[in-house]
């Protein structure tokens, strides 16, 4: 009986995959694996300090309870304000700047090579160096304080910010465009009423994204001294007062919380 | 392939329907009060105007849709009353075909036929695609006996309607079921795919002496193919017989109106 | 307005809620701006402050090239291991956060557990656990874990609640235990998209990694906090052209992988 069927599947075996689509996931699997091994073998993780993980959790928890509510107007608030004023001021910056970066990126409108790849490798750039780098370079540029803050936040995104406007703009409808060129429209008016009311709704979304990502890279950059409740965070941990520590994260939290309902209402009714 | 067996409900009928129910809103019932027995060979169509409650119907039998109340006899067990593993073992024996395919658009037609047979295989050999031979024999004259050989390897979205159908059909068959439901297999087809596909709804029910159900709105297919024809309206069945008492009256009865009536 | 020829509207309408809002905004700037003493003095001199900068990160050092090799391939790692815990947390978690598939009891403490691991920024999660674990790559591994698991959990919960249930009804009816119909009704549908956030992730992770040495957590982030206060600023420079080209390449190796995962079967009868 196994003989039979045997010789019946012989010549009607089903295989899931081709052999070459087989050796490449193979060889992803392997790498992957390969990559998981080396890397538990060579980081170091002291197995006392995980055993006592849980323990010192606890005891963090507990030094921070109860949160000191009273530390919040003169210690926090005006530094959250000032947070605010960062991501914001700092995401309009970005988008000023990525706009013509974006554009000059984006194939279908500047169809010269070169110029979309250093354009794209700005972008690449921009994005590769996290806020809180850059942070720390603007700090010993400018001396520490919201200025640097905020053109961290503005550097970061415009790396976001003109990768997704440039890829917004590749995407729109050639038909629309060609129709203005035929009537001979110029320049501007082809970018002002063809390709924008196209890429507004993405614009929109993008630069609502961005503010929200920013207004939670805002609250860490003062523990490198770029202003912004990071700042007030950093000296409750230097001087170890966990309750205060607490309260600035729950100001922390409640903001980010608070800056993503404005987006989602925002964006239902701009979108 | 293996004739049905009897065990099912009283009197030697495969299926049985008894008190059926079903309010999807309380106080306005889809299904009224529906009692129905089915012989363990044959096709049956169920007809009667859109909301009616065809579709209910049929999908109340393998509980794709909760009764509110009413048994449904099927192997010697009340299909209602199942739960966990005892209504999946049930539901294996039950071949389905939907008016829109419900393939699964991103795999294969192998592995779409196939799929009838998850109900029978540890879930990380499916995981990992480990059918046993059989099946994957089975699979493929399942597929030329739906006159789709040679179509295992393409993507299932890549498939016309009617082929899509046939694999609908090869995966419900492929679960050697005693019982094989279709709910408007035809309504998303053109006149001559729609009677392709019931003729081999139909021949394939012979072949393997199973009873097929079928709800679909198109009287003459259902004239054509169903040895007995169950018309339904407002809930209730108001008509149980061949098509050769489905006079104009009676269709009257079950859809109103009468301009529709050539 | 209302021309005798008939016209009652003019044809372009100014917009004077669009407007409004941004008149609001350019306030707002200007505004905020003078509160936190953007003063153009201080811009030029930093302009100034700028050049002397740059002029001492030029040519860029990598002398302690060593060094330099040890963090870059420690946040490697951290960033492996993180991607591979969240990737493989995720899959359970976002699946349990579906609320068209799973029951309420399930999907709310699933979409709690997301939602808590995405409020906070990873630094702040780095502190908590340095604190926890003690400084060191174990603390940046953590820290990475749970801003992935928030990330891909999310976004593959609402990937799972958007697909087609008409195919996983059919596969139901086809007496599939539950695994088998994730398997085979839901995974397909679903698949592509969860390993483009995946490595979007792994993206992110990798960046992340240099960053969270700041705070004490392990990483090429500890070597360029060092180098900042030591003024060793053509240092610095050699280790951001590092940490960019790093995030290059993991950027095209990315795209590769979603290459090789992007068709499942033999033929496609159209393009993904």
């Amino acid at each position: 009986m196994a003989d039979a069927i045997a010789a019946g599947i012989d010549a009607r075996t089903w295989r899931r995959f081709t052999p070459a689509q087989r050796i490449g996931r193979f060889a992803v699997y392997f790498a992957i694996v390969a990559a998981i091994v080396a890397s538990v073998r060579s980081v170091e993780v002291i197995p006392e300090f995980l055993h006592d993980a849980p323990e010192q959790m606890k005891d963090l928890f507990a030094r921070m309870w109860p949160v000191d509510f009273a530390h919040y107007p003169k210690g926090v608030h005006e530094a959250l304000v000032e947070t605010l004023h960062i991501a914001t001021i700092g995401t309009v910056l970005a988008i000023v700047m990525a706009l013509p970066i974006g554009v000059l990126a984006a194939n279908n409108l500047v169809p010269y090579a070169p110029v979309n790849y250093l354009a794209k490798l700005v972008l690449v750039a921009s994005r590769s160096v996290n806020s809180l780098v850059w942070a720390l370079l603007f700090v010993a540029v400018f001396g520490p304080g919201a200025l640097a803050g905020t053109l961290a936040i503005a550097f970061r995104s415009i790396g976001f910010v003109g990768k997704l406007f440039g890829e917004a703009l590749e995407e729109s409808n050639r038909g629309t465009i060609e129709a203005l060129e035929a009537v001979g429209a110029p320049w501007t008016s082809i970018f002002a009423k063809g390709y924008w009311p196209q890429v507004k709704p993405a614009f929109w979304s993008i630069a609502l994204f961005r503010w929200d990502i920013n207004v939670r890279e805002s609250s860490v950059l003062g523990l490198v001294g770029a202003g912004g409740v990071g700042v007030a965070l950093n000296t409750a941990l230097d001087y170890l007062q966990w309750p205060r520590v607490a309260m600035v994260l729950v100001a922390i939290f409640t903001v980010v919380i608070i800056a993503e309902v404005a987006v989602i209402t925002l964006r239902k009714r701009i979108i | 392939m293996t004739p049905a067996q009897g065990g099912g409900a009283a009197d030697g009928a495969a299926l049985a329907i008894r008190g059926l129910r079903k309010e999807y809103v309380r106080g306005k019932p889809v299904l009224r009060n529906i009692n129905l027995a089915f012989a363990p060979q044959g096709l049956s169509a169920v007809i009667g105007p859109s909301g009616t409650g065809k579709s209910t119907l049929v999908r109340c039998i393998n509980r794709l849709v909760e009764p509110t109340a009413g048994e449904v006899l099927f192997l010697g067990r009340d299909l209602a009353r199942l739960s966990g593993r005892d209504l999946r073992q049930a539901r294996r024996r039950i071949g389905m075909v939907f008016q829109e395919f419900n393939l699964v658009e991103r795999l294969s037609v192998m592995e779409n036929v196939l799929s009838g047979r998850l109900g029978y295989l540890a879930p990380w050999k499916a995981w990992l695609r480990r059918f046993p031979p059989e099946d994957v024999a089975r699979a493929f004259e399942t597929l030329e006996a739906v006159g789709l050989g040679g179509f295992a390897n393409q993507r299932a979205d890549s498939l016309s309607g009617g082929q899509r159908q046939r694999v609908g059909i090869a995966r419900a068959l492929m679960q050697g079921p005693q019982l094989l439901l279709a709910d408007e297999p035809t309504s998303s087809l053109d006149p001559r795919t729609s009677v392709e596909i019931m003729e081999l709804l139909r021949s394939m029910g012979e072949a393997r002496s199973i009873p097929v159900i079928v709800n679909m709105h198109d009287v003459e297919l259902a004239r054509r193919f169903a040895n007995r024809i169950i018309g339904m309206s407002d809930g209730l069945v108001v008509y149980d017989g061949n098509s050769s008492g489905l006079s104009d009256d009676v269709l009257k009865s079950i859809y109103g109106g009468e301009d529709w009536l050539a | 307005m209302a021309a005798k020829t008939g016209l009652r509207e003019a044809p372009f309408p100014p917009n004077w809620a669009a407007r409004f809002g941004w008149i609001v905004l350019a306030a707002y700037v200007l505004y905020a701006a003078s509160t936190m003493e953007f003063t153009w003095a201080r811009f030029v001199s930093g302009l100034d402050n700028g050049a002397r900068f740059l002029d001492k990160m030029f040519p860029p050092d990598f002398a302690r090239w060593e060094l330099l090799r040890k963090g870059l391939l420690e946040s490697l790692e951290m960033a492996a291991l993180a991607s591979f815990l969240g990737i493989l947390l995720s899959l359970p978690i976002g699946l349990a956060a579906a609320r068209n598939l799973m029951p309420a009891w399930a999907s709310w403490p699933a979409r709690a557990l997301i939602a808590l691991c995405r409020s906070f920024h990873p630094v702040i999660v780095a502190i908590l656990f340095v604190k926890a674990v003690g400084f060191g790559p174990l603390a940046g591994i953590l820290a990475l874990t749970v801003a992935s698991v928030g990330f891909i959990g999310k976004l593959f919960a609402e990937a799972i609640e958007e697909i087609s249930l008409k195919q996983v009804e059919a596969v139901r009816a086809t007496g599939a235990p539950f695994m088998s119909l994730i398997h085979f009704g839901v995974m397909p549908q679903v698949l592509s998209r969860f390993i483009g956030f995946a490595t979007y992730q792994l993206d992110s992770n990798l960046r992340n990694s240099t960053m969270v040495g700041i705070v004490g957590a392990g990483g090429i982030g500890g070597t360029l906090f060092a180098a900042f206060q030591r003024f060793d600023y053509d240092f610095v420079a050699a280790i951001l052209i590092s940490i960019i080209a790093l995030i290059m390449i993991g950027e095209v190796l990315a795209v590769r992988v979603r290459k090789v995962f992007s068709s499942d079967t033999r033929e496609s009868g159209e393009e993904d």
